[in-house]
C-alpha cells in the first residue's frame, strides 16, 4: 500500500510537471496549430524569473516579504513570458500562419538566441528590457479610446515606447547597482532555493511528500482549472475556440482574429512561464533547462491528442506514472523474485534517461496504431 | 433613397487570374438582390470580396456611404454586413447555441455584452431550440444552413450575404429558408444579396444581376426576367 502510494505520488509529481510546461503547449500547438520550438526557452524565462524574483526580494526592503516570494514569481513569470510570447507572435508567427516548416525553423532560431541572451546580458538589464517591452506593449492599451482614435496615436504610442525604454533602462541600473549577482554576464547555471516554508515534508498515511513537489502539483492543479474554465465560459475563451477551429468564418462573424493570436499565444506563452517556476524548484536554471522539457511536452501534446486539454492532462499523468515505474525499477520492488533476465532489462532501463529513451519508443509504438492520440476528436465533422 | 450597398467597378485577382473585371452593382434597403450565372463566373468570388476575404485590386466598395475598401472582415461584419457562405461554415466543435451566440459578436459590445439569444430566429428556425447543446459539426447540412442564417441574423444585419443557401437541401427545408429570408425583409426591412440556382428563389428576388465571365453582363427587374435569360445564365 505504502510501495503503491508512494509510486503513485511521484508519478503524479513528474506528471504534473509535464502537465504544466505542456499545458501551454496544447494551446499554442494544440489549438492554434503552431509550432513552437521556442516554448521551452520560454519555460526557461519563466526560471530565471523565479531566480531575479528571490534576489529582488532578498534587498532590504522587501526582506520581510521574502517568503512569499514564490507567489510573486508565478505571477511575474506569467507576465514576462507571455509578453516574449507576445512580441514573438507579433513580430515572427504572424507572418508565418500556414507555413509550419518556416516557422519551426524560425522559432527554434528564437530558441538559440533566447539561450544565448541570458548567458551574455547580465540578468539586471535583462529585467530591464522586459519591463520595457511590458510598458511599451501594454500601456497603449490602456489608453481612453478617444486617444486610440485619433490620428496622432502613433506619436502617443512613440512617446510610450521612449517612457518604457527610459524606464526599462533605470530599472536595469537599479537592480544591477544593488544585487551584485545580477549585474554580471554568466553562463553558469544558478539555484533558486525555496522559501522555509516549502522546505520539508508532510507525512500522510505514513508516506512522506516533499513539499516541493506538493506546490507543484497544486500549481498544475490551479492552472488547468484556470485554463479550463477560461476556454469553455469566457467570451475570449469562445472566440479562441472560435478561431481555432475556423479562422476567416470567425473574421466574418466580426471577431479580431489579431487580437485572439495575441491572446491566445499569450496566453499560452505564459503558461510556459509558470512552468519554468516548477521546474525552477526541482533542480538549478540554467541556458539549456527548456530543451530537456521540449520534446517531453510535444509528446503529451500528441499522445493527449492534439487539441485536447484533457487527453493533455491524462497523457501527462500517464507518462509521469510509467517514468516513475520504469525509471525507479518499481517493478523489481513489487515482484522481487523475477526471473534474471527480467530483472536484468528492468535494471538496465531504470535510470532517467532510459526510462525517457523507454517511454518514447512506447509512444512511438502507440501512435502507429492510434494516430491521432488518446482522445480523438469524434462526430460527423471529422469525417469531411 | 441611398444605396446600402455600391460597388464601383470592381476587380479581383486569384493570383495573376482575373476573376472580377470591373463590376458594378448596388443594393438598397429592403430589397432582395439576386446574383446569377452558372458555375465558375465568380459569383462568390464577388461576395467574398464584398466581406473582404479577398482583396480587390481595383474599384471601390461603399456600405452605407462609407468606403469600406482597406477594412478587414470582422470590421465589415461590426458595420453591418452578415455573410452566410457556401459551405455554411459552422464552426464545429461549438455546440448550436455557441455558433448562435458567436452571430452577436458584431453587436456593439460584442460578445461580451451580448449573451442572451433573440428568440425570435426560434420562430423563423424551430428546429435549433432543440438541438441547442448539440456540436454545430453534427447537425445535417440543412440544419446547419438554417444555422448559419441564424448566426447572421443575431448580428442585426443591415445587409445579408447568402451564397447558395438552398444547395444540395431538401425541398422542403429549402422552402423554410425562402419564407425566413422573405420575413426577415419584411419584418426589418434589411438589404439581401442572394447568389442562387433555383429558378423559384430567384423569382422572389425584386432585382437580378446576372453574371458572365466575371463581369455584370445583364440587370434588371426580376419580373422581366424572361426565358432566354433564364436559359442562358441558370442553366442547371
Amino acid at each position: 500500500m505504502e510501495l503503491l502510494l508512494d509510486s503513485l505520488f511521484n508519478g503524479v509529481a513528474i506528471g504534473s510537471v509535464l502537465l504544466v510546461a505542456a499545458l501551454g503547449l496544447a494551446i499554442v500547438f494544440g489549438l492554434m496549430g503552431v509550432i513552437n520550438l521556442a516554448h521551452g526557452e520560454l519555460m526557461m524565462l519563466g526560471a530565471y524569473t523565479t531566480y531575479v524574483t528571490q534576489l529582488i526580494f532578498k534587498l532590504p526592503i522587501l526582506k520581510p516579504f521574502y517568503n512569499s516570494y514564490i507567489l510573486v514569481s508565478i505571477f511575474l513569470a506569467f507576465i514576462v513570458s507571455g509578453v516574449v510570447g507576445i512580441l514573438l507572435e507579433k513580430t515572427i508567427i504572424r507572418k508565418l500562419y500556414g507555413s509550419p516548416l518556416e516557422t519551426l525553423l524560425a522559432t527554434w532560431g528564437v530558441s538559440l538566441i533566447l539561450q544565448q541572451f541570458v548567458r551574455s546580458v547580465p540578468l539586471a538589464y535583462g529585467t530591464g528590457l522586459v519591463i520595457s517591452l511590458i510598458i511599451g506593449l501594454f500601456l497603449p492599451t490602456t489608453f481612453p479610446s478617444k486617444v486610440k482614435e485619433s490620428i496622432n496615436f502613433k506619436y502617443f504610442k512613440f512617446s510610450t515606447w521612449i517612457f518604457a525604454a527610459l524606464t526599462g533602462v533605470l530599472t536595469g541600473s537599479v537592480i544591477s547597482s544593488n544585487v551584485s549577482k545580477l549585474s554580471r554576464a554568466s553562463a553558469r547555471n544558478v539555484d533558486v532555493t525555496a522559501p522555509s516554508w516549502m522546505r520539508g515534508q508532510v507525512e500522510i498515511l505514513g508516506t512522506a511528500f516533499p513539499k516541493t513537489r506538493l506546490m507543484i502539483i497544486l500549481i498544475t492543479l490551479i492552472s488547468v482549472i484556470v485554463i479550463t474554465l477560461f476556454l469553455n465560459q469566457s467570451a475570449w475563451g469562445m472566440r479562441i475556440r472560435a478561431v481555432t477551429q475556423n479562422r476567416q468564418m470567425s473574421d466574418c462573424l466580426g471577431i479580431s482574429t489579431e487580437k485572439v493570436d495575441i491572446i491566445t499565444f499569450g496566453i499560452g506563452s505564459g503558461l510556459a512561464g509558470v512552468a519554468g517556476v516548477a521546474v525552477s524548484l526541482l533542480g538549478s536554471v540554467g541556458p539549456n533547462v527548456g530543451g530537456n522539457y521540449i520534446v517531453g511536452c510535444f509528446m503529451v501534446v500528441v499522445l493527449g491528442g492534439v487539441g485536447n486539454l484533457l487527453g493533455t492532462v491524462f497523457a501527462s499523468f500517464g507518462i509521469g506514472i510509467m517514468t516513475d515505474l520504469i525509471g525507479a525499477g518499481r517493478l523489481l520492488s513489487i515482484w522481487p523474485d523475477m526471473p534474471l533476465p527480467l530483472s536484468n532489462t528492468i535494471n538496465f532501463f531504470a535510470t532517467t534517461s532510459m526510462a525517457r529513451v523507454m517511454i518514447f519508443a512506447l509512444i512511438v509504438i502507440f501512435l502507429q496504431f492510434k494516430p491521432t492520440g488518446l482522445f480523438p476528436q469524434k462526430g460527423r465533422m471529422v469525417e469531411n | 433613397m441611398e444605396n446600402l450597398l455600391e460597388i464601383k467597378s470592381l476587380n479581383t485577382y486569384y493570383g495573376e487570374s482575373h476573376i472580377l473585371r470591373d463590376v458594378d452593382l448596388n443594393v438598397k434597403s429592403g430589397e432582395m438582390v439576386c446574383l446569377i450565372g452558372r458555375n465558375g463566373v465568380g459569383k462568390t468570388t464577388l461576395l467574398k470580396s464584398l466581406i473582404g476575404l479577398l482583396k480587390q485590386k481595383k474599384g471601390d466598395i461603399y456600405l452605407i456611404g462609407e468606403n469600406i475598401n482597406r477594412k478587414a472582415p470582422h470590421l465589415r461584419a461590426r458595420k453591418g454586413m452578415a455573410y452566410v457562405p457556401q459551405g455554411r461554415e459552422i464552426i464545429p466543435y461549438l455546440s448550436v447555441e455557441e455558433n448562435l451566440m458567436l452571430g452577436m459578436e458584431s453587436l456593439p459590445g460584442g460578445l461580451s455584452n451580448n449573451k442572451k439569444i433573440d428568440p425570435f430566429i426560434y420562430d423563423l428556425f424551430p428546429i435549433l431550440k432543440d438541438f441547442l447543446q448539440r456540436k454545430g459539426g453534427d447537425l445535417s447540412g440543412g440544419q446547419q444552413q438554417q444555422l448559419a442564417i441564424a448566426r447572421a441574423l443575431l448580428g442585426k444585419p443591415q445587409l445579408l450575404l447568402l451564397d447558395e443557401p438552398t444547395e444540395g437541401i431538401q425541398p422542403n427545408i429549402v422552402l423554410d429558408i425562402e419564407n425566413a429570408i422573405n420575413q426577415i425583409i419584411r419584418d426589418t426591412g434589411i438589404g439581401v444579396l442572394l447568389v442562387e440556382q433555383h429558378l423559384h428563389f430567384v423569382r422572389q428576388a425584386n432585382r437580378y444581376y446576372a453574371m458572365q465571365r466575371g463581369g455584370i453582363v445583364a440587370s434588371g427587374n426580376t419580373s422581366e426576367l424572361s426565358q432566354a435569360v433564364i436559359d442562358k445564365f441558370l442553366s442547371v
